[in-house]
């Protein structure tokens, strides 16, 4: 859980509830963007966004995004399982 | 792989090294904690050990919030689970963590309903789908993942769901440094500081260290080039004689944090009087539980928590190893009684554990990615 992985986020899908659809890798699943609510300019499809624990946490670059990419790439069964949880979240 | 490039330029990790190495009094021992265990994760990953002088000494900080979780606290959310009606979720990590009867794992094979979850909104989402159940949330972490606890505990407020408390565990990171500074068996000469708590909290409020103990900081990215260049630059600091809060990580931390994350934790929590810190002991204000207008989902008080104090185990070290007294393999048990697969204490546990981390790659050859 202490894995903070990039995402770029794909559509809001709920200005409400402050939901984003993100792609991880290519796995798409929603997450909370509330906490870069005030963030200048605000969350849009094709930011990067760190995301931990089902909330992006931070706006990060594309060069950033890829370098932790390959980071966690390399960490392999740990990041697999981290893969594999974010896979099975479903929030709504 | 252009992007990548950038963060692990071979030229620039040799540059660095060489610039650590000059800075360097030859008869000084330096000793450099890495607070969070995402860094120590990095250095025993990348071998960065190999690239300082070896008369700088990296040191484990107690960083890592399933390390320092208590076996108390383990069983008390065994207690929550017995309950016929509770659903307990937790996050992945949480399940192998000791307690003093047995981890989570052991009470879900026994019978209890303990889920594992990648968010505390999934957690939310269960209780939205067993209305006739009690769903609890066992939380950890530090400021990185409270506010998102925070948040989940306002969206049930704002759903009106009524099967959802949170056990909170959430710990904060400032108090047990400020422990480990006032401490004399540690003599300590910088930090290097942890980037994703500061992407909640910010730089700033490490200027304590600073200011009253006269201990250069530089908050730090998790890339091994992030890694050496903050060393660096705490080894400047003290060649320099200067002793500040530097920001290698400006690219993803504010130095004032995120405001929208602080109010969050300011409107739901508020400071435990005590909290009992895995191997420390107890830490005044070092924890966070639910302010009281937030009572109904505090689990501790839905439920007769009982309340539960367990001496560590005799032979587990993890105080000494989360203190950075002792290196992971100086404890009697590593790599013989406790294991990643049988752990006897909590740095075994987590892969940020100091223990698992040195566990996993410190015993075999080390790939080195900077050379
Ligand atoms: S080897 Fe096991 S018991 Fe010893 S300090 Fe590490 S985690 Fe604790």
């Amino acid at each position: 859980m202490c894995l903070a992985i990039p995402g770029q986020v794909v559509g809001i899908v709920d200005e409400d509830k402050r939901l984003a659809r993100v792609s991880v890798t290519g796995v798409q699943r929603t997450v909370n963007i509330a906490l870069l609510d005030g963030s200048i300019p605000p969350v849009a499809p094709g930011d990067w966004v760190l995301v931990h624990v089902g909330f992006a946490m931070s706006r990060i670059d594309e060069a950033d995004a890829m370098a932790t990419l390959a980071l966690l790439q390399e960490l392999g069964s740990e990041y697999e399982l981290e893969i594999e949880e974010f896979k099975a979240s479903s929030i709504q | 792989m252009k992007f990548v490039d950038e963060f692990r330029d071979a030229a620039l990790g040799e540059k660095l090294s060489a610039e650590i190495a000059s800075i360097v009094e030859p008869g000084r021992h330096y000793k450099i904690m890495e607070v969070c265990g995402g860094h120590t994760h990095t250095i025993y990953r990348y071998g960065i050990d190999d690239l300082l002088p070896a008369n700088v000494e990296l040191v484990h900080g107690p960083g890592c919030p399933v390390c320092v979780i208590p076996m108390g606290r383990v069983d008390d959310g065994v207690a929550i689970a017995r309950h016929a009606d509770v659903i307990l979720t937790c996050f992945g990590d949480m399940m192998r963590v000791p307690g003093g009867n047995g981890s989570f794992l052991d009470a879900k094979a026994a019978g209890a309903d303990i889920r594992m979850v990648y968010s505390p909104l999934d957690a939310l989402r269960i209780a939205r789908e067993h209305p006739d159940r009690q769903v609890v949330f066992f939380a950890i972490g530090f400021e990185t993942t409270a506010p998102s606890t925070a948040l989940t505990v306002l969206r049930a407020r704002a759903e009106g769901i009524r099967n959802f408390t949170v056990m909170c565990n959430h710990v904060t990171i400032l108090p047990p440094l400020r422990a480990l500074l006032e401490s004399p068996d540690l003599r300590l000469d910088g930090f290097i500081g942890p980037g994703h708590v500061c992407t909640v909290v910010g730089a700033r409020p490490f200027e304590f260290i600073a200011t009253q103990y006269h201990k250069p900081v530089a908050v730090s990215g998790f890339e091994p080039l992030d890694f050496l260049q903050s060393v660096y630059m705490v080894l400047k600091q003290l060649a320099d004689g200067r002793c500040e809060v530097e920001n290698q990580y400006t690219r993803v931390v504010p130095y004032d944090g995120n405001l929208q994350a602080l109010k969050l934790l300011s409107q739901v929590f508020e400071l435990r009087p005590h909290f009992e810190w895995r191997g420390l002991g107890f830490i005044s204000q070092s924890a966070l539980q639910l302010a009281p207008e937030f009572r109904e989902y505090d689990a501790e008080i839905r439920f007769a928590v009982p309340g539960i104090r367990v001496a560590d185990p005799k032979a587990c070290q993890c105080g000494e190893v989360l203190k950075g007294v002792i290196k992971p393999w100086e404890c009697k048990v590593f790599g013989t009684a406790c294991t990643p697969e049988h752990p006897i204490g909590t740095c075994m546990v987590s892969s940020e554990g100091a223990c698992a981390a040195y566990y996993n790659f410190g015993r075999v050859a080390r790939e080195r990615v900077v050379v």
